[in-house]
């Protein structure tokens, strides 16, 4: 497929971004992309092709936009069937399904509590991070990925959300790998793919970014 | 499918039990309704949804599905030769998605700040709410259903809602119908179907409910 035929809307820190280049990356299908800045003046473009929540990402197939990234990837997924992110049966789709959903819900705000709060606050944000990874080590179990020999669909959907984690670890000062080893060993696991290695920002740079994220909040 | 066993954990008052209802209506599968009393919370239903302890869920042949949206798009595939709710191509699936994950993000809550605040905040509410009716509308457009020609999965995500406009619409004063009257005109064609009219609870019932609710609650 030529590359203009698809156009991601992106902002370079974005895990929800980092997923469908993720996902575009493990089809093969080339792309381009367009950093819009969410801060300063948002393009005319984006405006209209994601008029209800104006955020990225937006996949633009043949012009026509998709909004919302879980929604994209499963777009992605069915579009480009090879090689397949989601399992076959309707019933591990739906396991599947439920635990993007998990994440989606909960993962990203419970990191934002911790670098958004100090003290008491901060230190029931950090439980319920940890309490959120010990349910997600339930839901691997003893798997390599999350849908079973392969990485998938819930793989994709958790795995740029890590990349965060540096920062949350600095701000909360724990690790990760002393309180859910498991999950630890699946970010690595997931980390040596190409597709992951190349797409996902160096956590470093997420760190000066949410640093400054603190400042514009007011919090030191 | 012959020696299927499939159950429904809900409560009669919940519009995402209602989704679960209306898709197995339409697809003519027979299920076993178990109301769940969420202030006793059965040991059966504590065992099938652990994470979330929500209702409602799904029980297919003993297996677990949760969250209404995802148990919707299960019995889809599931019993896919009958009334398919969701559409074949994939951009079209990418919009129902979209508009079906819109009204999980907004109308519940909007909704309920309706009926559970007061003065300024009821009114911003009622606003708000408002304001979402007229967006779906705006989706809708001339379509009979926002599957099109056939009643399909942003119907289900939705109409379930409907019962509970009385409880709105008394608590803030306004009139859907008034506001948005294609709506209610998609409403109304919705609840002529056996598969919704059978599954929605009775708006008076919802009201009486809500104001048992707030006593318990102790709002005013």
């Amino acid at each position: 497929m030529a590359k203009e035929d698809v156009l991601l809307l992106d902002f370079w820190v974005s895990p929800f971004c980092s997923r469908v280049k993720i996902a575009l990356a493990e089809k093969g299908v080339a792309y381009q992309q367009r950093g819009e800045d969410i801060f300063g003046g948002k393009s005319e473009l984006f405006l209209k092709s994601n008029p209800i929540y104006q955020k990225v990402p937006v996949l633009l197939h043949d012009g026509k936009p998709m909004c919302e990234s879980t929604n994209i990837v499963q777009y992605i997924d069915e579009t480009w069937p090879s090689p397949p992110l989601l399992p076959s049966s309707a019933y591990d789709r739906a396991r599947a399904r439920f635990w993007a959903d998990f994440i989606d819900k909960k993962l990203f705000d419970a990191g934002g509590n911790i670098w958004k709060t100090k003290g008491e606050d901060q230190a029931a944000a950090k439980k319920e991070l940890i309490q959120i990874l010990k349910y997600l080590e339930g839901g691997l179990g003893d798997k390599d990925y999350f849908g079973g020999d392969s990485f998938g669909f819930v793989d994709i959907i958790a795995i740029p959300l890590t990349n965060w984690f540096f920062a949350y670890e600095k701000f909360g000062n724990f690790k990760v790998e002393e309180e859910c080893p498991k999950f630890a060993a699946w970010t690595k696991r997931c980390l040596g793919r190409e597709s992951v290695a190349k797409t996902l920002p160096d956590p470093q740079q997420v760190f000066e970014f949410v640093s400054m994220m603190r400042k514009m909040h007011g919090i030191e | 499918m012959a020696g299927d066993k499939v159950v429904v954990l809900g409560t009669y008052v919940s519009m995402f039990s209602m989704r679960a209802q209306v898709a197995l209506n339409e697809k003519g599968i027979e299920y076993e309704k178990k109301e769940e009393d969420l202030a006793n919370k059965s040991p059966l239903f504590l065992e099938m949804n652990p994470v979330h302890k929500k209702i409602p869920v799904l029980i297919h042949n003993g297996k677990p599905v949760c969250e209404s949206l995802i148990i919707v798009q299960y019995i889809d595939e599931v019993w896919h030769d009958k009334n398919p709710l969701l559409p074949s191509d994939p951009y079209q699936r990418a919009q129902a998605r979209f508009w079906a994950d819109f009204v999980d993000k907004k109308v519940y809550d909007c909704g309920r700040r309706i009926w559970a605040t007061k003065g300024e905040e009821k009114e911003a509410a009622k606003k708000e709410f408002i304001g979402i009716m007229k967006t779906l509308e705006g989706e809708l457009g001339n379509k009979p259903y926002f599957g099109g020609e056939d009643f399909g999965y942003v119907d289900v995500a939705l109409i379930p809602f409907y019962c509970w406009f009385h409880a709105y619409e008394n608590f803030g004063n306004f009139k859907t119908e008034t506001e948005c009257p294609k709506l209610v005109e998609w409403a109304k064609r919705c609840m002529q179907r056996e598969s919704v009219s059978k599954s929605l609870a009775d708006p008076h019932k919802i009201y009486e409910f809500v104001v048992s609710l707030k006593k318990k609650l102790g709002i005013e």
